[in-house]
């Protein structure tokens, strides 16, 4: 049997706690990180992907100190991400547990910390974050069109605050080729919708990359998860809300796929 | 208590496998040089994260300690990169392998399939009676997370395979040397087992 697609819980982290919220803004709390963890990974995870969302200077060390705890209870592949900025920030998560790191913001004004990360750590611990919003205006190189409006795919950074006027599609191929091992592809309109992923700008990526892609930013239910491996060629689906708030079990959802043919680890 | 030491090349999460180790009864130390190594070790861990060059410079730098452990049969453990490092060379590297196994290791074929192979897949044993699975049924979900895979010269070394795109040794055994493609550490109760089951066989190596 071929590999699995791959159910991902994640855990937006501010100040220590687990937080959710609704288009990158209004924030819940939505619990410990340790227990959330080890709770998820009981259940069935196939993998959890920790953001540290607020990642200033003054919680680097809450954060490594996190990534410790979590790493002694679980035995389930982890990433980290989140204001990593230079290899030593790179190098301090990995050493405190975690088995890859997701760069963003620190990839897009240094692209060469891609490639730096890949020939010390391997390609396979260096996961790059995609925030991609639509762009209705002029610059983009692909240009796509819905109900008479045509719009591009923009990557945004500082956590979905800044625009960058760089073409996702363009952004993806480059990422690949500095040595990227996975991309983590969240939709910023459809972020906290929960109204399913966007398959457009999934399939838009995929189709382009030959490494492996995980779906992030709209996810409601099961339904939007099997819709998502249906609809796409993406190798794993991540969901936060669903999870946290009990809307849905990882065993329920992981059931659900497997009776609708998906390849997926009992 | 079974003495198990892990080879830190400097470039990756061990954490995990020293958490794994040390909940499954193993006292665990962490080296980076085999010249200043503890008396009496029970095992040795060649942990799977890093890249082929960088790994191997840490290792050459005391390359003859090293293969005295190969020579008093102390079992091994090798896991991914860990594994490949014994072979003879790897497309990863532009350095020579440690040359235990006879082999190489080379790319996933890029055509067929994504790369890297990153996540959970069926292990299928051929050699059930390795001392690594036992408990382990056949098909059981292990996590991938690699590029490079093994080519060795003699077949009957691998005890389990795993499929994709096409069928890649999964396991390998030779003499008191293990190897897995996957990661233990991070294949939940599954791996746990198999944890479990090299430091038993450190436990009667002893």
């Amino acid at each position: 049997m071929p590999v699995a697609k791959r159910i991902i819980p994640c855990l937006d982290v501010n100040k220590g706690r687990v937080v959710k919220g609704i288009n990158f803004k209004e924030l819940k709390d939505a619990g410990n990180p340790a227990i959330l963890a080890k709770r998820y990974s009981e259940e069935g995870a196939d993998e959890l992907v920790f953001l540290d969302i607020t990642a200033a200077e003054e919680h680097r060390e809450i954060m490594k100190n996190i990534v410790k705890k979590v790493a002694s209870v679980i035995n389930i592949p982890f990433t980290v991400g989140g204001g990593i900025k230079k290899l030593e920030d790179a190098r301090n998560i990995l050493l405190s547990g975690a088995d890859r790191v997701s760069i963003n913001t620190a990839a897009v004004i240094n692209p060469d910390l891609i490639q730096e990360l890949m020939s010390i750590f391997g390609r396979q611990c260096i996961v790059v974050a995609l925030d991609v919003s639509r762009n209705y205006g002029k610059g983009g190189k692909n240009i796509f069109s819905k109900d008479g409006k045509n719009y591009w795919f923009e990557i945004k950074t500082y956590g979905g605050k800044k625009s960058t006027l760089i073409d996702a599609l363009e952004w993806a191929k480059k990422v690949e080729k500095l040595g990227a091992g996975e991309i983590l592809l969240t939709s910023i309109d459809a972020d906290g919708t929960e109204n399913g992923y966007d398959i457009e700008l999934l399939n838009a990526i995929c189709n382009r990359i030959n490494i492996p892609v995980i779906a992030s930013g709209g996810c409601g239910s099961k339904e939007d998860i099997l819709k998502v491996f249906e609809k796409t060629q993406v190798d794993a689906a991540l969901a936060a809300s669903l999870f946290h708030f009990r809307r849905a079990s990882l065993n329920e959802v992981k059931e659900y796929l497997h009776k609708n043919n998906i390849i997926i680890r009992l | 208590m079974i003495r198990i030491a892990i080879f830190d090349y400097g470039a990756g999460n061990i954490f995990s496998l020293k958490s794994a180790l040390k909940r499954n009864g193993a006292n665990v130390s962490v080296i980076n040089d085999f010249n200043d190594v503890i008396e009496n070790l029970d095992g040795l861990i060649l942990p799977g994260v890093g890249n082929f060059d960088p790994a191997l410079l840490s290792v050459y730098k005391c390359k003859k300690k090293f293969l005295n452990y190969i020579e008093k049969n102390i079992p091994i453990l090798g896991i991914c990169l860990g594994m490949e490092m014994l072979f003879e060379k790897s497309e990863e590297g532009n350095l020579e392998g440690l040359k235990i196994i006879k082999g190489e290791v080379v790319s996933l074929p890029k055509s067929l399939i994504k790369i890297p192979h990153i996540g959970w897949n069926n292990l299928e044993i051929v050699n059930e009676k390795s001392k690594l699975f036992e408990g382990i049924p056949n098909n059981s979900w292990v996590y991938f997370v690699h590029s490079y895979y093994t080519v060795p010269e003699e077949i009957n070394i691998i005890t389990a395979r795993t499929n994709y795109g096409i069928s890649i040794p999964a396991c390998i055994e030779k003499n008191n040397i293990f190897c897995t493609q996957f990661h233990p550490e991070k294949s939940s109760e599954i791996g746990e087992r198999m944890m479990k089951n090299f430091i038993k066989i450190c436990t009667q190596s002893k």
